[in-house]
């Protein structure tokens, strides 16, 4: 599945031609992401994040792997365990900040990619299902990150699987004890911590399979472009190695920098300090905030504080939060536009960062207290949020004039010259 | 079809939130948002000794021998109500005393043991290996002891309040200073109650603990040190706790100029090699 003109693979030598008859690995490596993979040539930067996301899921799972080595999921000593690896592991101190910071570098990485993915409509035809896998470990990376933040046992560790789990209270008649069974009892307590860790293990597994359809997906059409324009020839494109290695090195390099910064030189910028207290459930805490990726969503949870047509608020904030993510599933078939890229489209362009806009605005009221103003700010933007998708969304891409597209990628690139 | 069908859901979420911001905006507008509670206007946010602590910044380190000071400040004062439960009496080697201090400061703590012939609960004299001890058997007791309050184990006490070093800082030697008084005058009703003390820095202005610096030389410093003003031991005991709550902060912030100066060099070089690449490529959009 690539394009005519991509180089072939051949064996150079006796040990690579013994493989290729027996398992063909270093093939399957050349056509992936080797020069075997023919790529668009005017991809920009936006396109570093999908093997940034790779990398940092990578990551997490190094630095996972050995914190869990000297972890205990015991609601007794898991606070403990975590100061035991702070203070007397050898490396121990990197590991944990690499891995609390890595997993905050790993939602910037990936709400950069679903921008861009937002911006140039990468989820349309013929690219659904590289888009709906794309949510599919979304999900998946809010679920592992809320167990894993539980772990270490602190004060939000606590209130927040509380307040969390305590959300599947107001589905009627099953809420109740589908609580009580996610928990293994009433309250957080070692039932519920114990599952949490085997799930948080397990997750990032289930992630990487996921992961691996989500490529073999996107290979089948290949990546898409800025113009948003399909390859039609081979000049339209370069092959993958050497081009795109060398600019995703660069990109981690960049990477890396900012995250070295921040794990060694502001570790705690990111964490709530209520967390250096130790669980207590007697004591609760001023402001129960999650940590903050999903402050956007706990701030549509939290925006529905009055009952409407007897539905009771609780609920409608579950559904809606829920609902703002699931609909994403659903947006290749609501923006009909045959243009993908937001650079024709100068009315849903506008519309783009007004959502980013109301994204911000959601996001600085999810991670602050329930008082007035923020909740009226998060109300107004949760009900922008939802028209922009459910509403905007189908009608600009009827409604609007897109600007004249290039007639290839090549033309784009090289204007007339390219035309010769 | 769908889309008519997503327009009218869209629809639904919106009118629903708007409700409740309708509701919400009618009583605000004939109840008015309410007034700020007095703590919280009183309040106010903690700021460092001058010139900032030594162990500031990406090349800040601890004062050793303010850590020792602020060390003593703890054991002669704080020691009495506040455990230190992550630290052990070996890890003072790590401020600067040596294997025989530590044993001696050991020696001079008693633990918890067990008597060898009976069996039964005792106190024996502590190892370099043991953590330091609570002051209270358990949280009754301490409440018992402090006007319903339990004092807090201090080992991570600055990174479990928000900007900890400067916090404990202002915190200990903000007893006794008045809020400011213009705020003050908007709430003449507002009253520090029973057994509770002012101080402006504390979450809702009343703390339950006595101020426990109290006068200047409460702590006697040995020679060649800073006169142990009330300002100069809550920070030396601030600059302490800060070590307690992060003993690895220099290794961390040393490895951290290390590797961050290779990513860079690693990096710049991951640049040339992309620009030579790319060279032949024409790469420009015009369009
Ligand atoms: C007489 C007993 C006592 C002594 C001595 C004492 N404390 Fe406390 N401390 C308390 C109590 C009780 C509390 C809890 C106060 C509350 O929650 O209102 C407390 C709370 C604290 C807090 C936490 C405040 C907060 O934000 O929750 C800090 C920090 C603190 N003490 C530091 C110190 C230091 C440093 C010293 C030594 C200079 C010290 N304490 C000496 C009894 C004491
Ligand atoms: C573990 C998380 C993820 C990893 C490792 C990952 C990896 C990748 C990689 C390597 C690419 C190709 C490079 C690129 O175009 O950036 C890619 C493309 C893509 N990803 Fe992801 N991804 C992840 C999560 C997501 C999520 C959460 C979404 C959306 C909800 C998503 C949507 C897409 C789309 C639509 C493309 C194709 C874009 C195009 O070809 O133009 N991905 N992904």
């Amino acid at each position: 599945m690539s394009f005519p003109w991509a180089t072939q693979y051949e064996p150079q030598n006796g040990f690579t031609k013994w493989m290729d008859e027996r398992l063909p690995l270093p093939r399957l490596v050349y056509n992936a992401v080797g020069a075997g993979y023919p790529v668009p040539r005017n991809l920009n930067y936006m396109w570093n994040f999908g093997v940034l996301a790779g990398f940092c899921l990578v990551l997490q799972i190094v630095t996972g792997v050995v914190l869990a080595m000297h972890y205990a999921a015991d609601a007794s000593v898991a606070f403990g365990k975590v100061e035991h690896i702070m203070r007397d592991v050898n490396w121990g101190w990197l590991m944990r900040y690499a891995h609390a910071n890595g997993a905050s570098f790993f939602f910037i990485v990936i709400y950069m990619h679903i921008f861009r993915g937002f911006y140039y409509s990468s989820y349309k035809a013929p690219r659904e299902m590289i888009w709906l896998l794309g949510v599919v470990i979304y999900l998946l990376m809010m679920a592992t990150g809320f167990m894993g933040y539980v772990l270490p046992w602190g004060q939000m560790s606590f209130w927040g699987a509380q307040v969390i789990t305590g959300l599947f209270e107001a589905i009627p008649l099953i809420g109740g004890p589908l609580k009580t069974r996610l928990l293994g009892g009433f309250a957080p307590d070692d039932a519920a911590l114990n599952r949490f860790f085997s799930l948080h293990y397990l997750l990032p597994f289930v992630i990487a399979g996921v992961v691996i359809l989500h490529v073999w997906a996107l290979h089948i059409p290949g990546s898409s472009n800025p113009t948003g324009v399909e390859v039609k020839q081979e000049s339209d494109t370069v092959p993958f190695h050497p081009y795109y290695t060398a600019k995703d090195g660069f990109g981690l390099g960049v990477f890396m920098i900012l995250f070295t910064i921040m794990v060694f030189f502001l570790p705690n910028m990111l964490g709530h300090p209520d967390n250096y207290i130790e669980a207590n459930p007697l004591s609760t805490p001023a402001l129960i905030v999650p940590e903050w990726y999903y402050w956007p969503f706990y701030a549509i949870l939290r925006a529905f504080t009055v009952d409407f047509m007897f539905i009771p608020a609780k609920l409608l904030g579950v559904i809606a939060m829920f609902a703002a993510i699931l609909i994403w599933f659903i947006l290749p078939w609501l923006d009909k536009s045959p243009v993908r890229s937001a650079k024709y489209r100068p009315l849903y362009r506008k519309f783009f960062w007004i959502l980013m806009v109301d994204l911000a605005v959601l996001f600085y009221c999810g991670g602050a207290p329930a008082e007035e103003p923020y909740v009226m700010m998060s109300q107004i933007a949760t009900a922008y949020y939802f028209l922009h998708f459910l509403v905007i969304l189908p009608i600009v891409s009827q409604i609007e004039t897109p600007k004249q597209l290039p007639n290839s990628i090549t033309d784009a690139v090289l204007g007339s010259e390219g035309k010769a | 079809m769908i889309r008519p069908l997503s327009i009218l859901v869209g629809l639904g979420f919106s009118v629903a939130v708007l409700w409740a911001f309708g509701s919400g905006a009618y009583v605000a507008m004939t109840e008015g948002t309410g007034e700020l509670s007095a703590e919280y206007a009183i309040h106010e946010k903690p700021h460092g000794p001058e010139g900032g602590f030594s162990f500031e910044g990406p090349l800040g380190k601890f004062d050793r021998a303010q850590l020792q000071r602020g060390f003593q400040v703890y054991k002669e004062v704080c020691a009495a109500c506040h455990g230190l439960k992550f630290v052990a009496f070996r890890n003072l080697q790590e401020i600067g005393f040596n294997e025989a201090e530590v044993k001696a400061i050991a020696a001079a703590t008693p633990v918890p043991g067990i008597d060898r012939n009976t069996g039964e609960a005792t106190t024996r004299s502590g190892l370099p290996t043991d953590y330091f001890p609570s002051p209270y058997a358990n949280d009754v007791a301490a409440a018992a002891a402090n006007n319903n309050a339990i004092p807090p184990d201090l080992s991570l006490m600055t990174k479990a309040r928000k900007d900890g070093s400067n916090y404990v800082y202002s915190l200990l030697k903000g007893y006794g200073e008045p809020g400011d008084p213009e705020v003050m005058a908007k709430y003449p009703e507002f009253e520090t109650g029973a057994g509770l003390y002012f101080n402006k820095y504390f979450k809702n202005v009343n703390i339950a603990m006595a101020p426990p610096l109290t006068t200047d030389g409460q702590v006697t410093y040995a020679e060649g040190n800073p006169e142990p003003t009330i300002q100069q031991m809550s920070a030396d005991v601030a600059a302490f706790l800060s070590w307690a709550a992060e003993p690895k902060m220099e290794e961390r912030k040393k490895t951290g100029l290390w590797f961050l100066g290779f990513m860079i060099f690693v990096t710049i070089l991951a640049y040339l090699s992309k620009k030579q690449v790319w060279a032949g490529l024409k790469t420009g959009r015009k369009d």
